[in-house]
């Protein structure tokens, strides 16, 4: 075991002490990060890069990746305590966690959220640790057609997701869609829809959105309840946190079915959001609890945490054996990479053992570290929810605003989250789904990109799809996906047929 | 006292406050020492926060070199007020040049730019490069013809005449649609009359790793954004679209160095294509403040970190400040709105 060997030199390289007070500052910022709406993990990491200059590339890469799973640890909090997710791939959580948090369970909540990350977290870097080249290899194979498979298979996971009618869920995601064509079009060079405004060029910002959609739209509709807080029951026991353990362990096939989506999605540049939302919409329809999601099931919080936190974990092994980002923060470490003088690319495992063996080796011990750093905190988030609506909900607000200008630096996205504040309380009524409006903002431009650069590239034949085993396979399990909700209830009745024999 | 200091900006002064304090707030946690530099004595410098924009997204070639910039600045003490980066990206970076556009007279904005200076207010006819205020140029980004190492093409000769044979089936990866890398394979395409099939991606390194996994058959990286696979033996340089080899003799490779590739022209396809990452402020600045910023960069070009930058991203290191920059602005806007008329991009104003 050659890597077992690289490991601990690679321990023993990250284990001094300024290594280890670099970890703890790093998942402390981090975790402020990924509170903060909209400052999401790239920004942070983009702002704190210069400063590491004077560092050795070691030091600074595990201060920037601490940052990073700091922030992937930290986007759970707020999603679960006020629906308003943190980052991008924490949307997912509010689904089941919110609901939780209402029923004054937010410390199991974020238990399970903490601890799915972990194990996310670890497996996936496991899978770099043993399987780096491997799995370097298996990326290459994802060209345009691949990737559109892949997009279709996330959507097609989620169109038997709404409890209600089909259609709004179809006519949310086309409104989704609508929005993401919004900006520049990659493939023409054109504008479009932009109405001859410059603030519309850079297209609707999928966070300012969903700051909005949730955030503000749960808000109003609290209003609408009398303005009270439902979450005020939560009682403040150390123990929570024990008895949540206690729970997990029941988890497991739903958690080996995350991890497996995670990994995959962090390493063909999918990234963490469309793996939390695939690994949600998949327990949701294989779980024996299924119908239950979506009103505080704890299996609904574990199946996007641990697929987010796999996914962001192994995203950086595209970058590091490959040198194409797996993630817009892996994009930012990378530039941190040719700035310290390091060359990523198939060669810097060979080159460079030290630094590659050492950032692996703080992979491991930045997540321990950021578990218990987290973990302490658990109690204390979940007393916030303590504080009278009348006092939390003005601050909500403002931070939500202070988020959503942060995104782009501009004031439009602060008029466009109250709109969507608006729009999501308007959904919430009307009975639509938000969150395949939610997906399709953030995937429907990737999803239109490959697959026209896919229709180039066979000059318009849709056989493209079918060209390999790799793309046909997942376009056929997209499209089987797609059918369950009407293969699901002739399974069942073919099921019940032969019962009485 | 000059009177454009006390201006107040158009329109983020207010808002700005709150990104800055977040920014401040992070910074401070890891900042050991306050800027104690010493500064030389000039008739102009900076009174608050400067802002570098970036038209283009975080991590792609103009940001890491923006950020470099910045960290080199801190790491040095070149500058009192900080300095920091704000990527503004939309419309293939419109977003960016039409905020610093209606920044005039604004002193404490500077933004680095690409290609899309040209490209893109050409195509969009929202900006010209002459509404801004030039500093310096800090360096040419090179473009080379890439294919895969497996492709039996040896000589850019023997690929053209792969992609004749193929009647325009033969794809050609790039980053973006009518920028830098489309007008390169026009350029192409009209040099050797053949025709590629031309497939946009939205970054130069997935561009570099489409090519080493087969799906599309050559590419015009720059060198940065394909070395890494081109010294693990994925792809293979044909030639370089300067009019000079890069200068560069260390080994990249076992066999190569950047100085071994011959040059389009040389090689018998006659095109030559160079980018500019120069530095621009704000139109209405007065000759003290721009000069402050030219002073600037030149500091900054002097530093060992920055010819290190240089060299290992394979960049042409001429620099041009002054009447010479113009010079090449001009000359560089007339070859581009050719190139684009040509090709039916140019929007009339």
């Amino acid at each position: 075991m050659e890597e077992l060997q690289s490991l601990m030199h690679g321990f023993a390289i990250a284990m001094t002490w300024q290594n280890l007070m670099l970890m703890f500052l790093g998942i402390i910022l981090g975790v402020l990060i990924g509170v903060l709406p909209g400052l999401g993990g790239a920004n942070g990491i983009a702002i704190l890069l210069p400063l590491t200059f004077t560092m050795s590339p070691t030091s600074a890469i595990i201060l920037l990746s601490c940052i990073y799973w700091g922030a992937l640890f930290g986007g759970a909090i707020t999603s679960i305590l006020f629906n308003i997710p943190g980052e991008p791939w924490s949307v997912a959580t509010t689904f089941d966690g919110h609901p939780m948090a209402r029923q004054g369970r937010a410390g199991e909540a974020l238990t399970a959220a903490f601890t799915g990350s972990f194990i996310g977290a670890f497996f996936a870097v496991v899978m770099i640790t043993f399987l780096a080249p491997m799995v370097a290899e298996f990326a290459l194979r994802f060209g345009p057609p691949e990737y559109f498979a892949v997009y279709l298979l996330a959507f097609c996971s989620f169109v038997g997701m709404g409890k209600g009618s089909p259609w709004k869920t179809i006519a949310a995601m086309m409104l989704g869609f609508a929005l993401a064509a919004v900006g520049m079009d990659t493939v023409t060079g054109q504008l479009r829809m932009t109405f001859g405004s410059t603030e519309l060029m850079r297209g609707f910002d999928f966070l300012v959105a969903v700051i909005g959609l949730f955030g503000i739209g749960e808000i109003l509709l609290t209003m609408e309840e009398g303005l009270e807080f439902k979450g005020r029951s939560a009682k403040i026991n150390a123990r929570v946190v024990w008895q949540t353990w206690k729970e997990l362990p029941k988890f497991w096939a739903t958690s080996i079915r995350a991890v497996l989506i995670g990994c995959w999605m962090g390493v063909t540049p999918g990234g963490a959001t469309p793996a939390s939302f695939m690994s949600y919409g998949v327990a949701r329809q294989i779980s024996k609890n299924g119908h239950n999601f979506g009103k505080g099931e704890m299996e609904g919080v574990v199946a996007p945490e641990v697929a987010a936190h796999a996914a962001g974990t192994s995203a950086l092994l595209p970058m590091l054996a490959l040198g194409i980002p797996g993630s817009p923060t892996a994009a930012v470490l990378l530039g941190g990479l040719l700035i310290w003088g390091l060359q990523p690319g198939p060669l810097l495992f060979v080159e460079q053992k030290d630094f590659v063996w050492g950032l692996i080796a703080s992979m491991y011990l930045g997540n321990i570290v950021g578990l218990i750093v987290v973990l302490t905190t658990v109690p204390l988030f979940a007393a916030i929810l303590r504080i009278p609506f009348s006092i939390i909900a003005p601050v909500i607000i403002v931070v939500c605003a202070i988020g959503a200008y942060t995104v782009n630096n501009a004031m439009l996205d602060v008029w466009l989250m109250m709109l969507f504040g608006v729009v999501g309380y308007v959904f919430k009524k009307l009975d639509y789904p938000m969150a395949p409006m939610v997906l399709a903002l953030v995937l429907g431009d990737r999803a239109e990109d490959s697959f026209r650069q896919a229709m180039l590239m066979s000059q318009g034949s849709l056989s493209i799809l079918w060209q390999n085993w790799l793309v046909g396979g997942i376009s056929a399990l997209a499209i089987a996906l797609l059918l369950w909700p009407f293969l699901a209830p002739l399974r069942a009745r073919l099921r019940k047929a032969p019962e009485p024999a | 006292m000059d009177q454009s200091v006390a201006r107040v900006r158009p329109r983020a002064a207010g808002s700005s406050f709150f990104a800055r304090r977040w920014v401040a707030a992070l910074s401070s946690a890891l900042v050991l020492g306050g800027a104690a530099g010493a500064l030389h004595a000039q008739a102009w410098e900076p009174t608050r926060t400067v802002e570098f924009i970036v038209p283009a997204g975080t991590g792609g070639g103009a940001d890491q070199m923006a950020r470099f910039i910045q960290g080199i600045i801190q790491k040095n003490n070149l500058m009192k007020q900080p300095i920091i980066v704000v990527n503004k990206g939309g419309g293939a970076g419109a977003e960016g040049f039409l905020e610093v556009k209606s920044a005039k007279g604004d002193p404490h904005k500077i933004v680095i730019t690409l290609s899309n200076l040209f490209t893109t207010g050409l195509s969009t006819g929202t900006f010209d490069w002459t509404e801004f205020t030039p500093v310096s140029m800090m360096a040419l980004d090179q473009f080379v013809l890439w294919v895969n190492a497996k492709n039996p093409a040896k000589s850019a000769t023997e690929f053209i005449e792969q992609v004749r044979a193929a009647g325009g089936k033969m794809r050609m990866g790039g980053t973006g649609a009518r920028q830098e890398d489309q007008i390169i394979t026009v350029s192409i395409e009209r040099a050797a009359k053949v025709k590629f099939t031309y497939i946009p991606f939205k970054g130069g390194g997935e561009v570099a790793t489409q090519l080493v996994g087969g799906h599309v058959d050559s590419t015009v990286n720059n060198p940065i954004e394909a070395v890494a696979q081109w010294r693990a033996g994925g792809l293979r340089p044909l030639c370089v679209f300067d009019d000079e080899r890069m200068p560069y003799k260390a080994r990249v490779t076992e066999t190569m160095s950047w100085h071994d590739i011959p040059t389009c022209r040389e090689a018998g396809v006659p095109t030559d294509y160079v980018m500019l990452r120069g530095i621009f402020m704000p139109g209405g600045v007065t000759p003290a403040q721009r000069d402050y910023f030219v002073g600037l960069m030149r500091k900054v070009r002097e530093t060992p970190e920055w010819k290190k930058f240089i060299a290992e991203g394979a960049f042409n290191p001429t620099a041009h400040e002054g009447d010479a920059f113009v010079k090449w602005l001009t000359r560089a806007k007339d070859e581009h709105r050719t190139l684009m008329n040509e090709a039916g991009w140019v929007t009339k104003k």
